[in-house]
């Protein structure tokens, strides 16, 4: 039996699709989940895609948070679900304190779109076991508040317990703070990641096809359970 | 019917890109002697019946405030 991994569709996700299709390049089920339905369809993982959830009203992931499916998140998230969020799901995390800190606008004051050079600085995750710590990958980057902020003692902790994930190589697009692209939580299996790993799984579409270890790595972390 | 105010402002150590942003267009404009700004969000709330200070506070603090990055002050028209 192949893994279940849901991925969430909130009214304004944009990349759900491509996380589905990311999911089943990585060789597992992808599982069409709904912002206003409590239930997670037995899932084994879930990602929370890319876009603007509810237009980005208040603040970017504020009221996504509030979702019914998020309180099934939250509450299975705390008993050791895996949960990816990229991008806005990386906001709808730090908005439901799944994840410590804030993103804001880009420093920049503009949108940035590019390939990003990543390094993988935590490969224990639940997202990440494929990589090997230091490996450098390159992936889409696209955000207009993908600032990460948080106290110095947030981040001396974050750093100290190895809880950055990622973090951004040779240009900070974003004025994040210690150049911190992806962080976990505390039990690794929550990480959010404000690049795009599911936009770099086919050699066709994505610049390379380094973002799909984030997929095989659940895969494997879920076999292995 | 109370009427409320809710204003939500970034942290002063939280950098404000749209503040700096509409600073820039002031010196734009020929505006001089502008030393910052800082943008931040005004909530106006009409309630039904009396005011519950607690439950304000617990609508600023969850929802309308990420207490993260913003602090947040309640104030009640008239009073």
């Amino acid at each position: 039996m192949t893994a279940r991994i849901g991925v969430v569709t909130f009214p304004g996700s944009l990349d759900d699709r491509d996380a589905q299709r990311a999911v089943r390049v990585a060789g597992a089920e992808a599982v069409a989940l709904w912002h206003g339905d409590a239930d997670l369809r037995d899932v084994d993982a879930v990602v929370l895609p890319g876009g603007f959830s509810y237009g980005d009203y208040l603040r970017c992931g504020a009221i996504a948070r509030f979702a019914p499916i998020m309180n099934e998140i939250i509450a299975a998230a705390g008993r050791g679900l895996p949960v990816l969020g990229i991008c806005n799901g990386f906001q709808i995390l730090c908005e439901s304190h799944l994840l410590p800190g804030a993103l804001i606008r880009n420093d920049v004051r503009r949108f940035v779109c590019r390939d990003q050079w990543l390094r993988i600085e935590n490969a224990r995750t639940a997202w990440t076991s494929q990589y090997d710590d230091g490996q450098e990958i390159l992936v889409p980057l696209k955000n207009g508040e993908g600032g990460y902020v948080a106290d110095d003692d947030t981040l001396d902790r974050l750093e100290g317990e190895g809880r950055v994930v990622a973090r951004y190589l040779h240009d900070n697009p974003n004025g994040s703070y210690r150049d911190i692209a992806g962080i976990t939580n505390e039990a690794g299996n929550v990480v959010g990641l404000m690049p795009h790993p599911e936009h770099a799984v086919e050699s066709l579409t994505g610049p390379t096809t380094d973002g799909v270890g984030f997929f095989t790595s659940i895969l494997a972390d879920l076999v292995e359970a | 019917m109370a009427r409320v105010v809710v204003d939500v402002m970034l942290k002063p150590e939280i950098l404000d890109p749209q503040g700096q942003a509409v600073q820039g267009a002031l010196a734009r404009l020929g505006v001089a002697g502008v030393a910052s700004v800082r943008q931040g969000k005004r909530f106006e709330i009409e309630l039904e019946g009396e005011i519950d200070h607690q439950a304000l506070d617990h609508i600023a603090a969850t929802l309308l405030a990420n207490t993260v990055i913003e602090d947040y002050a309640v104030h009640v028209a008239g009073a």
